[in-house]
């Protein structure tokens, strides 16, 4: 069943290009039509490039923020108006796990107080049960039971942002949007994060939208993974075979780029500026610094296509065979 | 190694008045100039704290024991005038949470503005031309409208960056860099790294890499100390100690490390966790979860012992190289 | 910029209209003006004549109606009492009443603020807990309490100071004291929390990791911050600058508007009664006004939200 489908999504910001109260006005493409799928107790994987609009995406999905247009359809029904009451009724079944834990949460409330707050908000259960449940699911993320009324000062930064989690599992929702859920924690209880995450959706049904930087995690986690390049999906298909043999030449840089234990391995570095959204190039958005780039790229817009193995690239290249040899 | 820039001797840092919940239980490290230092360990076993009691960052409630020498200098308990003249210019530090630390209410070229007139006394059009070329240098595209932006309006890595040019900014001694690329993709941290290599290259600065992500620490840096519940619990240099590790923790640390080729599996976590404060045994607080503790483990804190070359770790067993306590069958999850 | 403060105006404009309507409800439904103002033996017919010169004969809706279309020409009935426009009754007394309130207003904040910010730097030190204490009593204690004990004090014992009246400056001394003492103390009280709460945020130590001196912290990263939830209390108390002084020109029988709205009230004078509540509410409308305009002045996040998209 599909649990959440978005289509063109698009989020724009008006910013300021010049000096002054009055200096002229730009538009800044955060996320410039962007269409997903999340199946029902599924994970799909969101990487990308800094500032290409992975948080927009994922706040954009649940409603967080309004859409500058685009459709979200969750559970077969359009999704209610941000703010509206049959869109909070939606919210504990769809949660978020934010980016930055110190921002998400208010520093003069004990951590356990917030943790047992969605319940409390909508209302569920007792005040004793809530404790009890938030206790679970504290230790479940591995916080400590005596860690419950410390403040979010007095945590170090792993701990917040498992704090930030265990909220967002309080309420055993359907959709779970994680915004970097694992980027400041050791591997180890990293690794005890994403088997519970895995744990949860095997027996809840949980669907996750894994937004990381850790390539590694995303396809541990991962049934399906997009690759997002300046406000657009570039690249998406299975996780294993997409890490495996990528085929867009973004995702090959960004693969390739992965620091390892053993010895380096070859890299594909990209050449020129870095992306700017206020200024996107024409064409294929990334023909400035890819170095597979022809006079084609410069001028047409790739749209995310088939290719012959079942994925989705949006590269006027991704069928030609000397590319493959290449990678 | 020669004169230490940075010596750290019996770091003691407590929050609370229970001496077993110490965040920072008795910490010797030392950092030559230009040296490269990679510090790896559990969540909460005192990375961040380490440095921010060195720098006097910690709140009034925190007691903070033991000294930190910069060049001879003691810093620990120094009056707030020498502080602020170390804070920035020799030493300085990228925060873990870069978002919540930058000031909400100023443009970001402010901000930037602000540690280059503090540092070198740069403003006007060369401060805003040096603010250009140290975002341009971590790699923020139009720099130019950037500074007028507000932190809200930018992205998570976006922000680090910010956060990195601000420390780049005073051309410091030593840069501490409390998990700096957290939220940067893989492309942009590879640059990010190769910039302070560049800059380590050319000023000779030493970095303390705080970071998670071991293959990070073992590409960028010569020399690694694993943290664990407040202590040092292994050092040496990258290679040995990726490659042979001899305490049971930093083995448990490689052995959950996700791969990005072969199959997936379930990751193997170290069963267990943290004694709570108070419950720590009296010996190494590790053994709990160790898979090779023995009654000793539990009853007398190991020394730390050299174990090869520029290579210490704190077990009482002696751990052959190549050993792996991952093989051994497991305490019930 | 300019969408935001055009709906914040309408918004402002309806608060008005519903504070209009409401106090036109209330005071109709609560009682009838003419047997009040009459003497009670008057005649039947003299009653009678009564409410027919004030329409008070017709049905309430065309009364509602017939006052909604005359306020928005700017006239607000007359004065029951003594057939003067409302409006105007008010408006002479409005001086009277700043004349106390502005420098209760700019006490509160000059010593308020700097209370608050002081007792936040020195946390836990003898002086912040005496300030504490000081500003605990200061707003638990009703106003005219305190009113009493200063004229008890400074004109009874003392003899300083004039008990009450409006023949001289030194009259408005004591009216401004009371007026402005509890305004400190509640000032002090939340810049203290406004200030903590901004000296535990994660960028007051990144600016000090910065190397910024300590001073200026204070001055360029905590203050800017904390001045933002100061406004709100600082609007709050702007608008209830003319409200507020209700109690205290009646124990000092300071001829402003708020000792004329007591007596408009006791004499059942509606239009008086009516004219003032929209005065208050039109005051206390455009201090909201101006907070909304600050905040989006001093919070860059909030100025984001309000342009949109
Ligand atoms: N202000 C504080 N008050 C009380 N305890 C604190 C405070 N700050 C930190 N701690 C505790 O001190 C310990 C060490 O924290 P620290 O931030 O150094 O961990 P860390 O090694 O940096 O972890 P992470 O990798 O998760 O950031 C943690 O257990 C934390 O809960
Ligand atoms: N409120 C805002 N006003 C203006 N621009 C914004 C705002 N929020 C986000 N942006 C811009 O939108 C773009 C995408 O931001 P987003 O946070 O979605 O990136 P991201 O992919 O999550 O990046 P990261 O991996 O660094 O967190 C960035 O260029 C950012 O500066
Ligand atoms: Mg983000
Ligand atoms: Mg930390």
């Amino acid at each position: 069943m599909t649990l959440l489908e978005a289509t063109d999504l698009r989020r724009h910001y008006k910013v300021r290009a010049g000096r002054g109260p009055f200096g002229a006005k730009a538009t800044l493409r955060a996320v410039d039509g962007v269409s997903l799928k999340i199946e029902a107790g599924r994970t799909l994987g969101l990487v990308g490039e800094s500032g290409c609009g992975k948080s927009t995406t994922g706040k954009l999905v649940l409603g967080l923020i309004a859409a500058t247009a685009g459709t979200v359809r969750y559970a077969g029904n359009d999704m209610p108006p941000t703010g509206s009451a049959a869109w909070r009724a939606l919210r504990p079944r769809m949660q978020m796990v934010y980016q930055d834990p110190l921002g998400a949460l208010d520093r003069r409330l004990p951590v356990g107080v917030q943790i047992m707050e969605p319940l409390a908000i909508h209302g569920q259960a007792s005040p004793a049960e809530r404790r009890e449940r938030a206790a679970e699911v504290m230790t479940a993320v591995g916080l400590q039971r005596h860690q419950f009324d410390r403040y979010p000062h007095e945590l170090s930064g792993g701990q917040r942002q498992r704090v930030v989690l265990a909220r967002a599992l309080m309420t055993e929702p359907d959709l779970l949007v994680c915004d970097e859920p694992i980027s400041a924690l050791d591997v180890s209880i990293q690794a005890q994060v994403v088997n519970l995450l895995l744990d949860l959706q095997d027996r809840l049904g949980i669907a996750y939208l894994f937004i990381s930087h850790d390539l590694r995690v995303v396809r541990q986690v991962s049934h399906e993974v997009a690759v997002m390049y300046l406000g657009r999906i570039v690249e998406q298909g299975e996780a294993e075979s997409l890490f495996a043999q990528p085929t867009h030449p973004y995702t090959r840089a960004l693969v390739s780029a992965i620091p390892v234990l053993g010895p380096r391995r070859e890299r594909l570095l990209l050449q020129g500026d870095p992306p700017n959204p206020v200024d996107v190039p024409s064409g294929c958005a990334f023909h400035t610094r890819c170095p597979f780039a022809v006079a084609t790229c410069r001028a047409e817009a790739p749209v995310l296509q088939p290719t012959a193995d079942g994925r989705q690239v949006a590269c006027h290249r991704a069928d030609e065979p000397a590319l493959q040899v290449a990678a | 190694m020669g004169v230490p820039l940075v010596e750290i001797a019996g770091l003691t840092v407590d929050f609370g008045n229970d001496w077993r919940s110490r965040a920072v239980d008795g910490v010797d490290l030392a950092i030559a100039p230009g040296e490269a230092l990679g510090v790896v360990g559990e969540s909460g076993s005192g990375k961040s704290v380490t440095w921010l009691a060195a720098l006097g960052l910690l709140p009034a409630r925190a007691r903070v024991g033991g000294s930190v020498r910069l060049e001879g200098q003691q810093l620990v308990g120094a009056p707030a005038r020498l502080l602020e003249s170390v804070r920035g210019k020799r030493i300085a530090m990228i925060f873990q949470d870069p978002s919540s630390c930058l000031n909400p209410v100023h443009r970001i070229g402010r901000q930037l503005g602000e540690a280059l007139k503090l540092h070198r006394g740069l403003s006007g059009a060369a401060g805003e031309a040096e603010t250009l070329r140290l975002l341009d240098q971590v790699g923020i595209a139009d720099a130019k409208r950037r500074l007028s932006d507000y932190p809200h309006q930018l992205s998570g890595g976006l922000n680090q960056r910010v956060m990195i040019a601000m420390a780049l900014a005073g051309q410091p001694d030593l840069l501490v860099a409390d998990e700096p690329t957290t939220a940067l993709d893989a492309t942009i941290q590879a640059q990010i790294l190769a910039l302070l290599a560049g800059i380590r290259r050319d000023t000779g600065m030493a970095l303390v890499l705080i970071s998670h992500d071991l293959g990070v620490v073992a590409e960028n840096v010569s020399r690694v100390a694993v943290m664990y519940a407040g202590r040092l619990v292994e050092e040496g240099l990258g290679q040995d100690l990726f490659d042979a590790p001899r305490h049971p923790y930093t083995q448990g640390l490689l052995a959950a490390l996700p791969t990005l080729t072969g199959p997936r599996r379930r990751l193997a976590a170290i069963p267990g966790t943290v004694p709570e404060p108070g419950k720590a045994p009296a010996g190494c607080s590790f053994a709990p979860r160790c898979p090779l503790a023995e009654p000793r483990c539990m009853s007398e804190p190991p020394a730390s012992r050299r174990v090869g070359l520029l290579h210490r770790a704190a077990c009482h067993l002696q751990i052959e190289p190549g050993f792996s306590a991952g093989a051994l069958p497991r305490a019930a999850e | 910029m300019l969408l935001f403060a055009a709906s914040r105006l309408l918004r402002a404009a309806l608060t008005i209209l519903f504070v209009m309507t409401f106090a036109f409800v209330v005071l109709r439904l609560s009682g009838d003006p003419a047997l009040l103002i009459m003497s009670v033996d008057a005649p039947p017919e003299a009653i009678k004549a009564f409410r027919q010169a004030w329409g008070l004969d017709q049905p309430i809706w065309d009364q509602y109606l017939s006052y909604i279309a005359h306020a928005f020409t700017g006239d607000f009935g007359k004065s029951m009492r003594d057939g003067r426009p409302a409006m105007d009754l008010v408006m002479e007394r409005v001086p009277a009443t700043l004349a106390i309130t502005l420098p209760a207003l700019a006490l509160k904040i000059g010593l308020g603020i700097p209370a608050g910010i002081y007792a936040a730097l020195h946390r836990n030190s003898f002086a912040d807990r005496l300030t504490m204490a000081v500003s605990v009593a200061g707003f638990t204690m009703p106003s005219f309490v305190l009113a009493l004990l200063l004229v008890l004090v400074f004109a009874v014992n003392l003899g300083w100071l004039p008990a009450s009246g409006a023949d001289s400056p030194s009259h408005a001394i004591l009216p401004i004291i009371t007026l402005g003492a509890a305004g400190a103390a509640i000032m002090a009280r939340f810049t203290r929390s406004a200030m903590l709460e901004v000296l535990g945020q994660p960028y007051i130590r990144a600016a000090s990791a910065k190397g910024v001196e300590w001073r200026r912290v204070i001055s360029h990263h905590a203050l800017p911050n904390a001045a933002i939830p100061t406004v709100t209390i600082i609007g709050f108390m702007i608008g209830s600058l003319v409200a507020g002084a209700v109690v205290v020109e009646s124990v000092f029988a300071w001829p402003g508007v708020g000792r004329l709205l007591v007596s408009a009230v006791a004499n059942r004078d509606l239009a008086v009664v009516q004219a003032i509540l929209m005065v208050i509410a039109a005051w206390m409308v455009m201090a909201n006004f101006t907070v909304d305009i600050a905040y989006g002045w001093l919070d860059p996040r909030v100025r984001g939200a309000a342009a949109g998209h």
